[in-house]
């Protein structure tokens, strides 16, 4: 009995070490997950209209965040509009601390797949929603809550699997 | 020589300028409200560069975040609200002292289970060898009430 305490130790502690070497310290969990998400009004890109959140309520939507000085935004961009293509569900870009100029060139560039950009130039958006590093994604479902939340850049298996079922399961749930 | 001066001093003055570029200026109203920006920006985390505090941190959200900090403490918020703040948006990990909840219990308690049972570990030792003594004190005692027995014995 007593030899196998050692061994029950180091079993322990390379378990705990491997819990803590998988867990990616940068994933910070949001508080914000099921929770209402932060309404907010501002001007869009391109057509410089008055957007506000509460004008999605009772569509499931896709919030994306992205900068046009954002690396990684670029590198998602693509499946982005690969994702556009094949599904109904609105994507939302919330330009995030950016040039007005830059992010339409960018959009330009690689493509738009959002049916409307909301400019948050000075960050405030993005800090409601708890944002600390471009690109940001989060679904949202009839009732205005967060349901989802994606920290770096979206996969194509993300787009193409693990959100399009979420999609389906909050498109079956009653906006009430 | 006066030329010199002069020179030496507006030479003085560009690094005022440098020193003052880095430094964010904040005006209060009060002391109480600059002891308390000094605080909570020691005690919020940069979310970007995880090991840093706010105070310490350059990074654009670092700087963000000071702001609005700043912001809700001039507007009077106490201490509690503005963490409150803080907590929904980014959770408790932007906290640099964790509250005492269930998810953090082993945080908290972890140190003193380890002591305890770093006690009860030594307790035990300890007590093995003085057994082990106590079992060789008895033992020589045996031997010499041998040697008188036999002593006896023989005589």
């Amino acid at each position: 009995m007593k030899k196998f305490i050692p061994i029950a130790v180091f079993v322990l502690l390379v378990g705990l070490l491997g819990f803590g070497l998988t867990n990616d310290p940068k994933k910070v969990p949001s508080p914000l997950i099921n929770k209402a998400a932060p309404t907010f009004s501002s001007s869009t890109l391109f057509e410089q209209q008055s957007f506000s959140s509460e004008q999605m309520r009772g569509k499931v939507w896709l919030l994306n965040v992205f900068a046009s000085w954002c690396p990684s935004c670029r590198q998602e961009h693509h499946n982005i509009n690969q994702f556009v293509m094949n599904n109904k569900t609105p994507v939302i870009g919330l330009n995030y601390k950016d040039e007005i100029s830059d992010a339409e060139q960018f959009l330009e560039q690689f493509g738009n797949p959002y049916q409307l950009v909301a400019l948050d130039p000075q960050g405030q958006v993005g800090m409601d929603y708890g944002v600390y590093a471009t690109p940001e994604t989060f679904l949202i479902d009839k009732k205005g809550m967060i349901r989802y939340k994606k920290i770096g850049p979206l996969s194509e298996q993300d787009l193409t699997q693990e959100i399009p079922k979420l999609i389906a399961q909050l498109e079956a749930e009653s906006a009430k | 020589m006066n030329k010199y001066l002069v020179t030496f001093i507006l030479f003085l003055c560009l690094f005022i300028g440098v020193a003052q570029a880095k430094i964010e200026l904040h005006q209060f109203e009060n002391n109480q409200q600059q002891q308390l920006y000094k605080k909570l920006s020691e005690q919020l985390r940069c979310l970007v560069c995880q090991n840093q505090n706010l105070a310490d941190s350059n990074a654009e959200l670092a700087k963000d975040m000071r702001k609005k900090t700043y912001q809700m403490v001039v507007e009077n918020q106490s201490e509690q609200q503005i963490l409150d703040y803080w907590v929904e948006r980014y959770g408790d990990f932007v906290l640099y002292n964790p509250p005492f909840k269930a998810q953090t219990l082993i945080l908290w308690l972890g140190p003193f289970v380890f002591l305890l049972l770093a006690i009860f570990i030594a307790y035990r030792l300890v007590k093995a060898s003085k057994q082990k003594e106590q079992s060789a004190e008895e033992l020589q005692v045996d031997e010499q009430a041998h040697a008188a027995a036999r002593d006896l014995l023989e005589k």
